[in-house]
């Protein structure tokens, strides 16, 4: 009896906090973050969560956006990515947000791909990625290889004269198609075969002593030798000490890597790396008032003056900005038309500039090369004169040299085919 | 008359004798004021100018200058736009001026801003340091600067060693400076001195010396010559390959040192109570931590730091460890799927823990100086200093448990214990109380590999993770309940990867060693050295 009632006690209250919630729901634009909080990859993707909680709050205290308060609707997909698949249709169709931030690795952002494009919604993905993909629904504000593996790899063979390759990376998907689209790249630049040498690595490899005297062999025969670096996470600290240890360093070979950033460099001692390269669209170190007034604002909000900001913040920067002009633009939050009015939308970057949103749906960038400083800083050491635009299909590869995407009407498609003059059927 | 002519002829003599002196002395300040205003240019080409005009006029201050760029402690002054030396880049601490040497404070940390370097600068500096290091009075200076110039031998530099060969008297320098000789006079030499060159070279093992021969084989015409070069590239080939075999071995042996260290925990939770504990990768990882909150308590004693984390890690895991026996797993003996499940749920509360006190960014544990470096054997082989420590803590950590377990009443009780608990608890010991404290040994033994690991990898919530499913394998391979085992075990799939990783790659050598443990354990269920009696049938 007793039970009872409480039961029904609870329903009620259960049911009240609901109406409030939907009361709520009219008066604010709700926006999805969906960044691990947990597991592996929270050591990366909590620092998004943050930025995006304080990109929303700056937005809130400049007025809303179209008279209306902007709420964040935070969930955790705890670096398993099914349930990537799983919160994201929660955020969808429960919470009804009106656009997503999140994701960081790819396997995530593909497995994400079939809700968003089903329930017609959008997604900002914020990281550098393998290219290879256009979707309807997603935005890659993220450096696609062009805008960051190519023109570093340019910078090596111009600048430091390097003629012998060692393309390390972590086995996964990333690495594997930067890795291609490199080998590719290379060999049409007249590199031959033995000056090339691919190595991967399990995740979360952690012994490195035979594969860097691998790459000290391979160094010491007499031609310039660097290594392009796609290991990712956890895995460089223990390649970047060993690197040390067996006393190889950057002027001998360097390391330029696409994974490396100020982040990653906080949880390093810095003295062993000085001078390895890491190629990025945004350094903390770069000077420019935006950039001045972004590192204050985020010290302020995370209470903490001596976190570091990076690459992928700047890219949930851009893209929330993006967000905001197109649903200016478009009057409302509705999905399909805020798609169509984020084409062409510029917003200023940190860097000094301005990035524009493509028809393929990646963003205009520059690029920049970057030293390590030994207080975990980059010094920059080479940037491109203007910015470079995003291409989702690779040139070097086979296969994706002659598809085209573009989202703009007649076409409205991101895997065109030039050569057969047809659309895939693919909606990516 | 005659004494004025004199006197006015001594006159103009000082007058000439002044002059060249002022001459240079201006001449030095000039080069200076050049270069310091280049240096502080943002561009690192006019850095580089800076740095040609100052070792290209001998300035007397290059040295100086050249050191002080390369430790990254040259700043200028936005304001006066003069150098200065700061060791200690902070608000009120003194700034030297490189003008007249006097300190100043630093009153505002952004009036200042470091000189920069990039890696070509850093590969300039780093020869003309190298040129000056040929005269220091310090040998293993002199042999470091002839060694740097080994892969860059022009014309001037051959005529600098050269000169600086005749007054060499170190006969491990002279060698060096032989070969460096050697590699640059073999292009242009003619048949007779190139025989000797090639036959000095063919002695050495330095990369540079194997790099000038394969490209005197492949330019030469003079087929006895190049018979010759390519017969002493063979053998340089042979050597090296044996070397590379004893690096392998060295490799392997430090890989599996880890192993063990990771595993010698379980091996007694596990081997010993047969206790499955997928909280053991936590408990190291916990040991780990206490290294970072010790180094943090501690910052200027980095070398104490890590001694002062061993005992302390021993106790902050052994605890945990006790902890989680009393807690959970003494209500779980006897039933192993839920041992296993329950110390599961152990670990992702522990690594939740950790991410929720720390944030789940990694942790930077500093490396100790006498830890970091190299051994140099010959130029082909060189050992690393934080290997060799990693091996030998291995070692004693293993024979101080080896001790413990064999020399002491608590060893003796807890190999009652699991031989027979019946019978031990007859004899009067308490089993419930040993069986806490061997699960707080085991615990502890892995708080202080995590002490090691911090040395090596990443301090972050992941840690543990990484490590577990080798910790099993090496226990269970090694043989249940044996120590030796756990060690020879470690040792021999530390070398097995490190053979099969030049050859088979990272990812495929790892998967062979698993399927030969698999293979291994349906052959031989008990591992390397099975325990026998009756423990091993009850």
């Amino acid at each position: 009896m007793r039970m009872k009632k409480l039961a029904a006690g609870v329903a009620l209250g259960l049911g009240a906090s609901v109406l409030s919630f939907s009361a709520l729901a009219a008066e604010t634009i709700k926006v999805g973050v969906l960044h691990s909080l947990s597991g592996t990859m929270a050591i990366s993707e909590t620092t998004l969560k943050d930025t995006m909680l304080m990109l929303i709050d700056e937005q809130n205290k400049k007025g809303g956006l179209l008279g209306k308060q902007l709420e964040a609707v935070v969930v955790d997909p705890a670096s398993n990515w099914p349930l990537f698949a799983e919160k994201a249709r929660e955020l969808i169709e429960k919470d009804k947000v009106s656009a997503v931030f999140g994701c960081w690795t790819s396997v995530s952002r593909k497995s994400v791909l079939p809700v968003f494009e089903e329930l017609d919604s959008l997604l900002f993905y914020p990281v550098q990625y393998e290219g290879e993909e256009s979707s309807k629904n997603v935005f890659y504000t993220g450096a696609a290889p062009n805008q960051q593996a190519i023109p570093a790899v340019d910078y090596l063979k111009n600048e430091l004269g390097v003629e012998r390759w060692v393309l390390a990376g972590t086995d996964y998907v990333y690495p594997r198609t930067t890795n291609k689209i490199l080998e590719a790249y290379l060999k049409s630049m007249g590199v031959a075969e033995e000056d090339i040498l691919i190595n991967y690595t399990p995740f979360g490899h952690s012994d490195w002593q035979s594969i860097v005297s691998d790459i000290k062999k391979f160094g010491s025969e007499g031609k310039k030798t660097a290594v392009v670096s796609t290991i990712n996470g956890d895995a460089n600290v223990p390649f970047y000490k060993e690197l040390g240890a067996q006393g190889v360093t950057a002027d001998d070979i360097p390391v330029v890597a696409f994974s490396v950033g100020e982040e990653e460099l906080a949880g390093i001692d810095t003295a062993p790396l000085v001078g390895h390269l890491a190629a990025w669209n945004y350094f903390m170190s770069v000077d420019s008032e935006q950039n001045d007034e972004f590192i204050e604002s985020w010290h302020k909000f995370i209470k903490n003056e001596d976190r570091v900001t990076n690459d992928p913040m700047e890219a949930h920067y851009i893209g929330f900005n993006m967000w905001v002009e197109a649903v200016k633009k478009a009057g409302t939050t509705d999905p399909d038309a805020v798609q169509d009015a984020l084409i062409g939308i510029a917003v200023p970057n940190l860097t000094g500039g301005y990035a524009t949103m493509m028809p393929n749906h990646h963003i205009s960038k520059p690029v920049l090369i970057g030293e390590i400083q030994d207080d975990g800083q980059f010094a920059v050491v080479s940037s491109t004169p203007g910015t470079v635009v995003g291409d989702a299909w690779s040139n070097y590869l086979e296969g994706s040299k002659d598809i085209i995407s573009d989202w703009r009407a007649p076409l409205s498609c991101g895997n065109y085919n030039v050569k057969t003059g047809k659309c895939s059927g693919q909606n990516f | 008359m005659t004494i004025r002519t004199f006197g006015g002829f001594c006159l103009l003599c000082l007058l000439f004798l002044l002059v060249p002196l002022r001459a240079s002395a201006a001449g030095d300040e000039a080069v200076y004021n050049e270069a310091a205003k280049l240096l502080t240019s943002r561009s690192f080409d006019e850095k580089e100018q800076a740095i040609r005009l100052l070792a290209d006029n001998n300035h007397p201050q290059t040295k100086q200058l050249m050191t002080l760029l390369m430790e990254s402690r040259l700043y200028f002054n936005k304001k006066d736009d003069g150098l200065y030396q700061i060791d200690d880049y902070e608000t009120d601490k003194p700034a030297i001026s490189l003008l007249n040497n006097e300190p100043v404070a630093i009153e505002k940390k952004r009036d200042f801003k470091k000189i920069t370097l990039n890696n070509q600068l850093r590969s300039l500096v780093r020869q003309i340091q190298a040129e000056i290091g040929l005269k220091s009075p310090d040998l293993s200076r002199r042999l470091a600067a002839v060694r740097e110039m080994l892969g860059s031998m022009d014309e001037d530099a051959l005529a600098l060693i050269r000169k600086a060969y005749a007054k060499e008297d170190s006969a491990t320098v002279r060698e060096v400076m032989q070969i460096a000789i050697a590699i640059g006079e073999l292009p242009a030499a003619d048949e007779a001195r190139a025989r000797d060159a090639v036959a000095t070279l063919a002695g050495s093992l330095e990369p540079d010396a194997r790099n000038a021969l394969t490209q005197f084989a492949g330019s030469t015409d003079n087929a006895a010559l190049k018979a010759a070069a390519e017969k002493a590239l063979a053998e340089i080939e042979q050597r090296a390959r044996f070397y590379g075999g004893v690096e392998t071995l060295y490799f392997g042996l430090s890989l599996g040192s880890v192993l063990v260290l990771a595993g010698i925990g379980l091996a007694i939770t596990f081997g010993v109570m047969g206790v499955i504990n997928m909280a053991h990768g936590e408990l190291i990882m916990l040991g780990a931590y206490t290294t970072y909150v010790i180094q943090q308590l501690m910052p200027n004693h980095i070398g104490l730091s890590l001694i002062v984390a061993i005992p302390c890690a021993f106790l902050v895991s052994a605890l945990v460890g006790i902890a989680i026996e009393r807690g959970v797993i003494r209500f779980l003996y006897g039933r192993p799927l839920e041992t296993l499940l329950a110390t599961f749920g152990i670990s992702l509360v522990l690594q939740q823990a950790v991410r929720t006190i720390f944030s789940p960014l990694n942790r930077s544990v500093a490396t100790p100086e006498w830890m970091s470096g190299l051994i140099e054997i010959n130029p082909v082989l060189s050992l690393t200093t934080s290997r060799l420590y990693i091996i030998a803590f291995c070692l004693l950590v293993f024979f101080a448990l080896l001790l413990v377990l064999k020399r002491t009443s608590l060893g003796l009780q807890v190999r009652a214990v699991s031989q027979n608990r019946a019978m031990a608890r007859a004899m009067g010991v308490r089993s419930e109380w040993v069986d806490a404290l061997t699960f707080g040994l085991g615990s502890g033994v892995a708080g202080v590999a995590g002490v090691a690991l911090s040395q090596l990898t990443n301090v972050g919530p992941n840690l543990g993770q990484s490590y577990i499913i080798d910790s099993f394998m090496v226990v269970v391979f090694g043989g249940v309940g044996n120590l030796w085992g756990t060690l020879v075990a470690g040792l021999s799939l530390g070398v097995a990867n490190k053979v099969l990783e030049p050859w088979a790659g990272a990812v495929l050598a790892k998967i062979l060693v698993l399927v030969f443990i698999i293979l291994f354990i349906q052959k031989r269920p008990r591992g390397l050295f099975p325990q026998r009696g009756r423990a091993a049938e009850g």
